[in-house]
């Protein structure tokens, strides 16, 4: 079951103040689950929890001449802290949900904004930063062939420019976090599927993020490793991150009862709190 | 670790795809010989005019079997006429010294001439060498005068020798260049390509542009750099076996081409080739990487 530990007592993770933006990415006391992943009972906090994170309004786009999926005026509203499953057939326009939140495609009508940022209007050289205030993690892993785990880690810190001595520091314990402890040495090739996605977890979590997106994260992993990364991530939702996770794993869904939106032809056709698969 | 590890990157790269790295390195090594050949004789056709604006002469011949007086006459219808600056006569025992000297190197020519057969002159500096003409019309058809020899005329044809060789190593430079600049263009293609995956999950992740840009334009930079090393040393071994060796003769004809020219053109070649070269791999990959 790999090694992820279950601790007796809530453990307490420091909160971290970034220069940059000014803005603490509060967390919180985690309570760790056993068995069953439960949605957690949060006590009510300020305007912060209300804070919203993503913001889709009447967001069209449009793939005339190509087979990609389109999305068809979509509304979509998330919080902070919130964890959003994003369900629906191959083809309905998942992936592209994912590519106009990363700004690697444009919408054609409406408006997307991720924190304070209003993405559409993003101009082309300030998309590098904004990416990097949003951790993701996919279906193949992309880890940097050529590099240690803890130095796929530690790109991510590099390319915000933090030096080596936060690297040194916060690398190892990041790792110790995702369960990867004594494997910060090893190349992606040596390690298994399970490992890498946690290598991968660990690179898009190390700069607590607003946002942590996550296409398919389970799709090449075997139901017990898909298990541990789920739990995996609802220890980091519990920090205060919003996580938005794409996926087919039915399973999963219907374990967890999360708030799930459905998308169907490009058009959002449910939004549920603490839903199932259907 | 980062400068380490980017120069780690662009070594592997260069290596990987070593037979366009060597194809790149030898067409600009190529390029930047012509270019710096070129550079260097057009230097020496500055430094020859130069020298030789101040130097020219016209020479008036007089005949073999001129008399004292018509010389004298000729000497004094020289020093008054408004073109001339200095009149200085040569005799022909003179005349036969000099040649002497002249040709030191090779006894036979000398053996085979004897004092009679070269003419007395005189020797003219012009106050404007461009009235040579109007002072040859004068002189020409005199009494006594066998021919007047503007000595510009004469190397007006090693200027025209020495331009022609100029614009042939400068065009030869550009066709290289050219090609070399088409070479860079197709590795850093190659080497964008078969980095894909590597690029691509850099800007996921959000790596500044220039960042993932920089080992490409660093491969192009540093082939351009071994390149320009390349055709330094070329030049530096032309100095030694072709101008100081096989057609010292020919050479010896022009003030020297000096070392240090040669050393100066270092800096300049490596500057050109590295600049060049990082702006063409810069164009290729906007067009290459998409941002």
């Amino acid at each position: 079951m790999g090694r992820l530990t279950i601790p007796a007592s809530p453990e307490r993770l420091k909160s971290r103040r970034y220069p940059r933006t000014g803005v603490t990415y509060g967390c919180e006391t985690a309570e760790y689950a056993t068995l069953v992943l439960e949605p957690p009972d949060r006590p009510r906090e300020t305007a912060d929890r209300l804070r919203l994170v993503i913001q889709l309004e009447g967001v069209t786009k449009h793939y005339p001449r190509s087979n990609r999926p389109s999305v068809e005026d979509v509304n979509v509203f998330i919080d902070k802290g919130e964890f959003v499953f994003f369900i629906g057939p191959t083809g309905a326009g998942k992936s592209t949900m994912i590519k106009l939140l990363l700004r690697e495609e444009i919408p054609d009508k409406g408006k997307i904004s991720v924190g304070d940022i209003d993405v559409t209007k993003l101009r082309r050289w300030k998309v590098p930063a904004y990416r990097r205030s949003i951790g993701c993690v996919f279906q193949d892993f992309r880890l940097l062939p050529n590099r240690t785990a803890a130095e796929n880690v530690a790109f991510a810190l590099e390319v915000i420019g933090k030096p080596r001595s936060v690297a040194r520091r916060v690398v190892p314990e990041v790792l110790e976090l995702v369960g990867l402890g004594g494997k910060e040495h090893r190349y992606p090739h040596e390690l298994s599927g399970g490992e890498q996605q946690r290598v991968a977890v660990a690179r898009a979590f190390v700069n607590r993020p607003l946002l942590l997106l996550a296409d398919e994260p389970t799709g090449n992993l075997d139901p017990d490793t898909s298990i541990e990364i789920m739990r995996l991530l609802d220890r980091i939702s519990r920090t205060g991150t919003t996580i938005l996770m794409v996926t087919h794993d039915s399973n999963i869904v219907n374990q967890m009862r999360r708030r799930v939106i459905e998308i169907e032809n490009g058009q959002i056709v449910r939004d549920q709190a603490r839903g199932v698969y259907g | 670790m980062r400068a380490k590890y980017v120069m780690s990157e662009v070594f592997l790269g260069l290596w990987r795809n070593i037979s366009m790295t060597v194809a790149m390195i030898i067409t600009m090594a190529v390029s930047l010989t012509m270019l710096g050949a070129g550079l260097l004789l057009y230097n020496q056709v500055d430094v020859i005019e130069e020298y030789y604006q101040t130097n020219l002469e016209v020479v008036v011949y007089l005949d073999r079997d001129v008399t004292q007086e018509v010389t004298d006459q000729i000497e004094a219808e020289l020093k008054s006429s408004e073109y001339v600056a200095q009149v200085v006569y040569e005799s022909k025992e003179e005349a036969f010294k000099r040649f002497q000297e002249t040709f030191e190197d090779t006894p036979d020519l000398v053996k085979a001439v004897n004092a009679d057969v070269l003419p007395s002159a005189f020797r003219i500096k012009m106050n404007d060498i461009a009235d040579a003409d109007k002072l040859i019309g004068d002189f020409q058809d005199r009494e006594g005068v066998y021919q007047v020899t503007n000595q510009r005329e004469i190397l007006q044809q090693v200027f025209d020798i020495l331009g022609g060789a100029q614009r042939l190593t400068l065009i030869v430079a550009l066709v290289q260049g050219i090609a070399a600049l088409m070479l860079v263009a197709n590795t850093i293609q190659v080497a964008a390509y078969s980095r894909r995956r590597e690029v691509a999950i850099m800007k996921l992740v959000g790596a500044p542009n220039w960042f993932v840009q920089a080992p490409f334009v660093l491969e192009a930079v540093f082939a351009g750099i071994i390149g320009s090393i390349f055709a330094f040393a070329t030049l530096i071994a032309a100095k030694f076996l072709v101008i100081d060796g096989q057609f010292e003769n020919l050479f010896s004809l022009m003030p020297p081409i000096t070392l240090q020219s040669i050393l100066v053109l270092l800096p300049v070649l490596t500057g050109v080739s590295a600049v060049i070269s990082a702006i063409t791999a810069w164009i290729t990959l906007r067009f290459n990487i998409k941002v």
